[in-house]
């Protein structure tokens, strides 16, 4: 599956999306003895975005991300990089930079010599005074002007992972490499790096590539999501486009959270849910299904005359702005739904009676006996 | 109170220091006090000491300066030699080798270890002896090769020997090198060449300096390897030693010797950590 499609999308936020790719994969496989880690995977990521590969440890999301450095060659298929192929270049011939998960910067050396590092590889050499003013420049770029002599373990997890940053950044590669690089830090850190990293590729324009399990990482911060799965590629697209309309089940439950029905669709658009309840049901496939539901997506009431689900409210956690309710659906098992301020009723408590409507466009049907793939 | 805590604190570290101080007083001050006083001393005629307050012991030093010369090159140039041997057997153990035969590699380094280091060495003169490689030598043409008895000779056995008090300093350091930071160099740009030096070699440099000061100080006291390999052409202080103190019976020039050697040994590693220290701080502000 392709990003040719997202060409098309560019989206208003970022940079402008040039037409050629940073990085292709063709019919990429790597195996590790009888382990299939990546299984075939074609992909394709546009100058300039911001793309993240998103999906569960074991997925295969880091093995990809190693064989664009260079520290895994594929075992069949074709790595591009600048549609130049890289199988067998090593990873110092690439023009890419990685930022290590846990940073895996030099602790013999400080701040300055470990963002100069890049710089003082380069051959013919560049001129002390010039790999000075472009050390500093990075460390300005990610503010730690005033930190070029500190040494590395002088410093919290939020200045390291600048400092590993800095280093990635200096060398101006055509593609930065993210290996879960947010993982190590707490939340309130982790937002505050979400926003400098999309103003930092903003400011660099240089096309990003993050690894990540997060999936709140991924959808906030990047271009287009590139879901994998088992090896494979389950979906790629705009944030926005996998968390609407999850192109299976696996899409639909790792992107966001979701409610499970069970139901089979009848001739004629119904949905038939496990209680007799009928739903109406796009497309035509006729058959037992599964239909996932956005918790937002649900409204709850607390009158119980019209349309929805009837149900009793067993547990409410309050969020600031929102409240999250589990719902037991009579004869359907329970569901979550997260109320918005204002937006729908969040004075219901634990064993209410309540009734649960929702627009049936924002129910997703997936013929049954796909749940894995 | 508080200071009750306090002295109960300093009864603990007395209690806690003592033994080693005991012991330290007994057989390495006391001993050296008494070497200090022989060194001063007359031979008494029959040997032994007599009391008496001459420096001609130390006059007498350049009678055994050979033996000076080569402990003192013979001795680092050996560590020296066992360093550049070791690193790449302990960079293999310790980064390249599958880690499930890891544990089996360091075993075959270390079991030899348990055998007579003099049994070994005997093996080493029947090798190294005329009826030994020699004669294989000579089978193909090459003549009269006299290797026993030569630095050569004492260098290869002060190798053999060492190995693994060198491997295993330098083996425990690279196992806890992150290789992830190795990739990162590489990243970088770093060829392995630079990987190698810019990062695994600094990285490493713990493990050096243990096994270069465990094996130099060891070979400074060292009297079995030239003795058996050197075979009285290439002696250390500790074969002049043995022969003055066991020998000859001269004791207050033996331990002339001795105090001499040890007052040598530390202003050469003064000297040379001055060096080291230096050198390194210059290199930290040459990594602009």
């Amino acid at each position: 599956m392709a990003l040719a499609n997202v060409h098309g999308t560019s989206s208003a936020k970022g940079p402008a999306i040039d037409l050629s790719n940073d990085i292709e994969f063709r019919a990429v496989t790597k195996r590790y003895g009888a382990v299939t880690a990546v299984a075939g995977i074609d992909l394709a990521v546009p100058k300039g975005a911001f793309v993240a590969l998103l999906g569960p440890s074991g997925c295969g999301k880091t093995t990809c991300l190693r064989m664009i450095g260079g520290f895994e060659q594929p075992t069949e298929g074709i790595v591009l990089i600048e549609n130049r192929p890289m199988n067998g270049v090593p990873p110092y011939q690439r023009p890419v930079n990685m930022v290590f998960q846990h940073y895996a910067l030099f602790p013999h050396l400080d701040v300055l010599a470990n963002v100069s590092y890049g710089l003082r590889q380069m051959r013919p050499a560049i001129a002390r005074a010039e790999i000075l003013r472009r050390s500093e420049e990075a460390l300005e770029l990610v503010r730690l002007g005033g930190y070029a002599k500190r040494r590395i373990h002088e410093l919290s997890g939020g200045q390291q992972q600048r400092v590993a940053l800095a280093r990635a950044i200096v060398n101006r590669p055509a593609v930065l490499l993210l290996d879960e690089p947010l993982a190590a830090l707490d939340r309130k850190l982790r937002t505050a790096m979400q926003f400098e990293l999309q103003t930092l590729q903003r400011e660099l324009g240089i096309t990003f590539l993050l690894v990540t399990h997060d999936q709140e990482e991924a959808l906030s911060m990047s271009d287009f999501v590139c879901v994998m799965h088992a090896g494979r590629v389950a979906q790629t697209g705009t944030p926005r486009e996998v968390y609407d309309a999850p192109a299976s089940l696996f899409v639909a439950d790792f992107v966001g959270k979701t409610n499970h029905i069970a139901g089979v669709v009848e001739p004629g658009g119904v949905f038939r849910l496990a209680n007799g309840a009928a739903l109406a049901a796009g497309g035509s496939a006729t058959g037992s299904a599964a239909a996932v539901l956005r918790p937002e997506a649900i409204r709850l009431h607390p009158d119980l005359q019209g349309e929805g689900l009837a149900g009793t409210v067993t547990h409410r956690i309050f969020l600031g702005s929102t409240v999250e309710y589990a719902v037991a659906a009579d004869g359907l098992g329970e569901f979550l739904v997260t109320a918005d301020r204002g937006k729908t009723d969040q004075t219901a408590a634990p064993g209410d009676r309540v009734r649960l409507s929702f627009d049936p466009a924002a129910l997703h049907l997936f013929p049954a006996g796909t749940a894995q793939s | 109170m508080r200071a009750d805590a306090e002295r109960k604190r300093s009864l603990v570290t007395a209690a806690l220091a003592a033994p080693a101080a005991i012991w330290l007083f007994l057989f390495l001050i006391l001993p050296f006090c008494a070497m200090l006083v022989f060194a001063f001393g007359k031979r008494a005629p029959e040997g032994g000491y007599e009391a008496a307050f001459t420096l001609e012991q130390f006059a007498n030093l350049p009678s055994r300066a050979a033996a000076f010369w080569n402990t003192l090159v013979l001795a680092p140039a050996g560590a020296l030699l066992c360093l550049l041997v070791a690193y790449p057997v302990a960079y293999y153990l310790a980064v390249k080798a599958p880690p499930q035969r890891r544990m089996i590699l360091v075993a075959l380094i270390v079991v030899p270890f348990w055998t007579s280091l003099l049994v070994r060495t005997y093996a080493w003169m029947y090798i190294l002896g005329s009826r030994g490689l020699p004669s294989l030598l000579d089978l193909i043409g090459i003549e009269d090769v006299r290797l026993l008895n030569t630095p050569g000779a004492v260098l290869l056995g002060i190798v053999y020997g060492y190995l693994p008090l060198m491997i295993m300093p330098i083996y425990v350091s690279l196992e806890k090198l992150d290789l992830r930071l190795l990739d990162a160099s590489a990243d970088l740009g770093a060829r392995p060449a630079s990987t190698f030096f810019g990062v695994t070699v600094p990285l490493s440099m713990p493990g050096v300096i243990t096994g270069m000061a465990l094996v130099t100080i060891l070979l400074l006291g060292e009297y079995l390897i030239p003795q058996l390999l050197g075979g009285g052409k290439v002696f250390f202080i500790g074969n002049a030693l043995v022969d003055l103190f066991l020998q000859s019976r001269n004791w207050p020039f033996g331990s002339a010797i001795a105090v001499t050697m040890v007052a040598v040994v530390v202003i050469v590693l003064a000297v040379s950590m001055r060096i080291a220290w230096r050198f390194a701080g210059a290199r930290r502000v040459d990594l602009v």
